[in-house]
Formats: structure tokens, C-alpha cells, sequence
């Protein structure tokens, strides 16, 4: 027996192990290379210091406080535009729309995704941002407020297109059956079609939510960046800084090695850690619902 | 010859891409019997049947004429409250569609969407519903489980169920059993002819024995034709036409 198909059999069996691997392998790299730079802060800085809620390194201050409320108001207001709009935008295209209008509007939709954010955070700057400060009436139009509609728009195509498809791949035989049964469209929609798609649109969110806390660029451009608390509900008015955008902000100016440039390592472990979090937690949730899913639909 | 429940007018139908289409129907649908519509494949009964409670109006039709009339009213009437009209006419359909609730709210839910909020009436209808499905003995101690988790035959019982919690007064089975064992068919078949005192049925069996077994009246569809309707002794013994001979003997199809 010609033994060449066997000798190319391992080859390609050996290459596609290592891409595996090596994904898996530098994530591992990644963090403890975060892990290297990131900790040295903890004994360079007192804990009970990281947690003040004065950001100021020119001065050793060194308060975390303010970065992580900072993102979490702008992540926050981000999901609450980006869930009922991704969502609403998705039932339009797959359940109402009709079939020619969905053909267009779905490409549409996934364009504005592959929009570059730094696109989207200069029209921030000129359209948004003085919009927001003349209609509120505010001092200045660079806030948490203005970070978190842009943020809503840069997650809403990811959570479309894939909530989209979610309910698209609900059988056609759910809705002939609730329809069969005397429901309207939208109670077809609520009680059988949605809770159907339910592991589809749960991911959905959760991409959503990941783009959200990732994204740097757009959010440095229109938040102001002033490093102030965010604890209040006037902070959505106000200007914000986030993790990310400090980091992009004062890595470039930072000394190699100092207590400075540890705590933002620092900062960038806590980005991954909290990532990490949202991708366990959703990962379970999926995987929870996709077993009821996988019953439903065999 | 029991009252006439539903007359099916000139009723012609064509799809946008000219798939199916039907010519030109006449038939009058009897009262308290079950009714079968069958035919080789893409004869026009699945279009018919889904004519009758509207739920075509989710294809896309290009051309309908002709009229149906439930109780003497149009129901191919563009005023027609399509809402209503599928809770008196119910469907049950070839794959058990279960909505992914649990067993109660599936048999519920449509009481629910009809407005209907007593307690112990929802609870009187789960119980008569299943008991006329016969499926109560086999569900009655777990209906609060996920219906996906039945077994098949037991879904489609629960399909019929369900349909019949709504107190339709016409139901409409497109292949119920085609999915079935023999045993579960059996007890679909068996239900049917004890609902046929109470409602009318009308029927598109997944075999022309089915047909045979279960038909009152029996109407023989073949490429959007209706050839001959007739009562099912007759027209499963002593076929007028040689086109329904042909297929009723096994000779095509």
C-alpha cells in the first residue's frame, strides 16, 4: 500500500493541532505577560490607594475608582440602547419584513458594523457631541452620555445580525402553530418566536456586550476623559474616562517599567478578567439553554 | 345527508412561484364527519386545507377566486377577523409543532390569547381537552414538564389537544400521523371518530388506507383537481372515475 496518503494525513493533522494549540497557547501568553507587568503594581502601589477614587499619576495617585465607573456607566448606558434596538431591529427583519426589503436592510446593518469605530467616534465629535451639549444645554457635549449612544451603535449590528439569524432558524412550523391557534402576530412573536431563539439571542447580547467593553477609540474620542467618579445619575451627563481609554491614552507617554506603567498592566488584567467573566457567564447561559434548544429542535 | 358546514365555491389558487396551485374547487364539506381530502403529493390538499382557517395568507399567493363559506359567510372576505376565524377552525399539523411552554400552557395558551382568564376553567379545559385526545392518563401527573420532552406520537395527541382547548368548531389534520407508530396512529384515528360527534373534521390521511378507514365522505384531489368526492364507502369501493380506480387500487401514486 502506497504510504504517501498516510505521511499526508499526519501533516495536515499536525498543523491544524498547532493553530489549536497555539490560540490556546497565547491567550496563556497574554496573561501572564498581563500578569508580569500588571502585579508588580500591587506592591508598588497600597491596595487600599488603588481603590481612592483619585486618578492623577503625575502625583502618585493612583485611584482605579474613577476609570472602573467610568466604564461601567458608559457600558451600561451602551446596553441599554444597544439591547432593545439590536433586538427590536432583529424581530423587524426576520419577522415582519417583508422578504425583498430584509434582503437589503441585512447587508445594511452588517456594513455599519464593519464601519471603523474611530470613524464612527470622529462623527462623534462633530455631530454628536455638539448636538448633545445646544440640546441638553450643557457645558460641554464630550460625556458618558455621548460615549454610551455611540457604544449602543457600534454593538447593535453585531447583536442584529446574529439575533437575526437566531429567529430566522425558529421552524417556520412555531408560527404556523401559534398563528393556527388564534395569535396575532406580535403575541407569535413574544411568546413563541423569541423564547424559541432564545440561546441565539442571548449570544447575541452577550457579542454585544463584549464589543461594548472592549471598545477604545470611539469612547476616548467622545467621553472627555476626566477621570471623576461616575456614581451619580447626573454622571451620564457628565464627562467619563474609561479603562481602555486610559490605558490608550497614557501608555504611549509612560516610563518603561515605572509604578505608572505597572498599574495601567494593571488596569489592562482587570479589562481581561472582566471579559473573561462576561464570556464564562455567557457561555453557561448558552450552553443551559442550548440543551433545552437542542431538545426542542430534534 | 348531515348539514353542509362548509361550501368550497370556484375556488381557484396559484402561488407567486406556480408551484401548487388549485382549479377550480367545488366541494361541500358535511357537518359532524370527518371529511378526507386525498390524492397523490402536490395534489392542492394541503393548499385547501390551509385556505380554510387562512393560514395561507403566510405564503405568498399571487392569485385566490372563488369562495369559501363557513356557516354561509366568506371567509376569503378580506374583512374576515382572521384572528377569530382560526380559533373556530382549528389545525393540527404533519410535524407536532409543541411551543416550548410547558404541557399546561401549551393547552392554555390559546384560551389565554382568546382572553379567558378563570382559573378553573383553564383547568376544566386542560383536563377535557387531553381526556378527548386521549393523552390525560399518560400526562395528567407531569403537566408541568416541557411538552418537548414527550414522545412524538404523544406531541401530536398534545397538538390535537390543544386545538381542541380553543372549542374550534371545524379541525382541520394535515398528515397527523404520518410521524406515528401504528399504535399511536391507532389512538389519533380512534379520537377522531369520537370527536366527529361534536365537531367536524376534515382530514388529509398520510395513506390511502388511512383515507379508507377513516373517511365519511372522501374527496379525491389529483394536481390541483378535485376528480370526485363522494361518500368514502363509494368512492373507496366503486369509484365513478377511472383516474380514482386507478389510484385507489395502487396502480400510481
Amino acid at each position: 500500500m502506497d504510504k504517501s496518503p498516510n505521511w499526508r494525513e499526519t501533516f495536515v493533522t499536525a498543523i491544524v493541532k498547532t493553530c489549536g494549540y497555539s490560540a490556546v497557547v497565547f491567550v496563556i501568553l497574554i496573561f501572564f505577560f498581563l500578569l508580569r507587568q500588571g502585579l508588580p503594581a500591587l506592591f508598588e502601589v497600597k491596595l487600599g490607594d488603588l481603590f481612592t477614587t483619585r486618578w492623577y499619576p503625575i502625583e502618585n495617585h493612583f485611584g482605579i475608582l474613577p476609570l472602573l465607573t467610568g466604564s461601567l456607566v458608559v457600558t451600561v448606558g451602551a446596553m441599554l440602547i444597544a439591547i432593545p434596538f439590536g433586538i427590536g431591529t432583529a424581530v423587524f427583519l426576520a419577522e415582519i419584513a417583508p422578504r425583498w426589503m430584509r434582503e437589503i436592510l441585512k447587508p445594511l446593518v452588517e456594513l455599519l458594523g464593519g464601519i471603523p469605530s474611530v470613524v464612527l467616534g470622529f462623527l462623534g465629535i462633530l455631530l454628536l457631541s455638539p448636538f448633545l451639549r445646544v440640546f441638553l444645554n450643557l457645558p460641554t457635549g464630550l460625556t458618558a452620555l455621548a460615549g454610551a449612544l455611540l457604544l449602543g451603535a457600534i454593538a447593535i449590528p453585531t447583536t442584529v445580525s446574529i439575533a437575526e439569524d437566531a429567529l430566522d432558524s425558529v421552524p417556520q412550523g412555531y408560527r404556523e402553530g401559534a398563528l393556527a391557534l388564534g395569535a396575532t402576530k406580535w403575541q407569535t412573536i413574544w411568546r413563541v418566536t423569541l423564547p424559541a431563539a432564545r440561546s441565539g439571542v442571548l449570544t447575541a447580547l452577550m457579542l454585544g456586550v463584549g464589543r461594548t467593553i472592549g471598545e477604545t477609540m470611539a469612547v476616548m474620542m467622545v467621553t472627555g476623559n476626566a477621570p471623576v467618579m461616575a456614581i451619580k445619575l447626573t454622571s451620564i451627563l457628565s464627562p467619563v474616562r474609561t479603562m481602555t481609554a486610559t490605558i490608550a491614552a497614557e501608555m504611549g507617554e509612560v516610563a518603561n517599567g515605572s509604578t505608572h506603567y505597572h498599574v495601567l498592566f494593571l488596569i489592562g488584567l482587570i479589562l481581561f478578567l472582566i471579559s473573561l467573566a462576561v464570556n464564562i457567564t455567557a457561555s453557561s447561559v448558552i450552553f443551559k439553554s442550548r440543551k433545552r434548544a437542542e431538545r426542542v429542535l430534534s | 345527508m348531515a348539514a353542509i358546514k362548509i361550501i368550497v365555491q370556484n375556488l381557484s389558487l396559484q402561488y407567486s412561484d406556480g408551484t401548487e396551485s388549485l382549479r377550480d374547487i367545488n366541494l361541500d364539506i358535511p357537518a359532524n364527519n370527518i371529511t378526507v381530502l386525498f390524492g397523490p403529493a402536490g395534489g392542492g390538499k394541503s393548499s385547501l386545507l390551509r385556505c380554510l382557517n387562512r393560514l395561507n395568507d403566510l405564503t405568498e399567493v399571487q392569485t385566490i377566486t372563488g369562495k369559501i363559506l363557513l356557516d354561509g359567510e366568506n371567509i376569503l372576505d378580506p374583512k374576515t377577523d382572521v384572528i377569530a376565524l382560526r380559533r373556530r377552525v382549528g389545525m393540527v399539523f404533519a410535524r407536532p409543532v409543541v411551543l416550548p411552554m410547558s404541557i399546561r400552557q401549551n393547552l392554555t395558551y390559546g384560551l389565554e390569547l382568546a382572553g379567558e382568564k378563570h382559573k378553573s376553567k383553564l383547568e376544566e379545559a386542560v383536563e377535557r381537552s387531553l381526556k378527548l385526545a386521549a393523552l390525560w392518563e399518560e400526562v395528567k401527573d407531569r403537566l408541568e414538564e416541557a411538552a418537548v420532552a414527550l414522545s412524538g406520537g404523544q406531541q401530536q395527541r398534545l397538538c390535537l389537544a390543544r386545538v381542541l382547548a380553543n372549542q374550534p368548531e371545524v379541525i382541520l389534520l394535515d398528515e397527523p400521523t404520518s410521524g406515528l407508530d401504528p399504535i399511536s396512529t391507532g389512538k389519533v384515528e380512534a379520537a377522531l371518530q369520537e370527536l366527529k360527534k361534536n365537531y367536524t373534521i376534515i382530514l388529509v390521511p398520510h395513506s390511502v388506507q388511512q383515507a379508507a378507514r377513516t373517511a365519511d365522505f372522501a374527496a379525491f384531489f389529483l394536481q390541483g383537481e378535485l376528480v370526485e368526492a363522494a361518500e368514502g364507502k363509494e368512492i373507496f369501493t366503486h369509484p365513478k372515475e377511472k383516474r380514482t380506480e386507478d389510484y385507489v387500487e395502487g396502480r400510481f401514486g
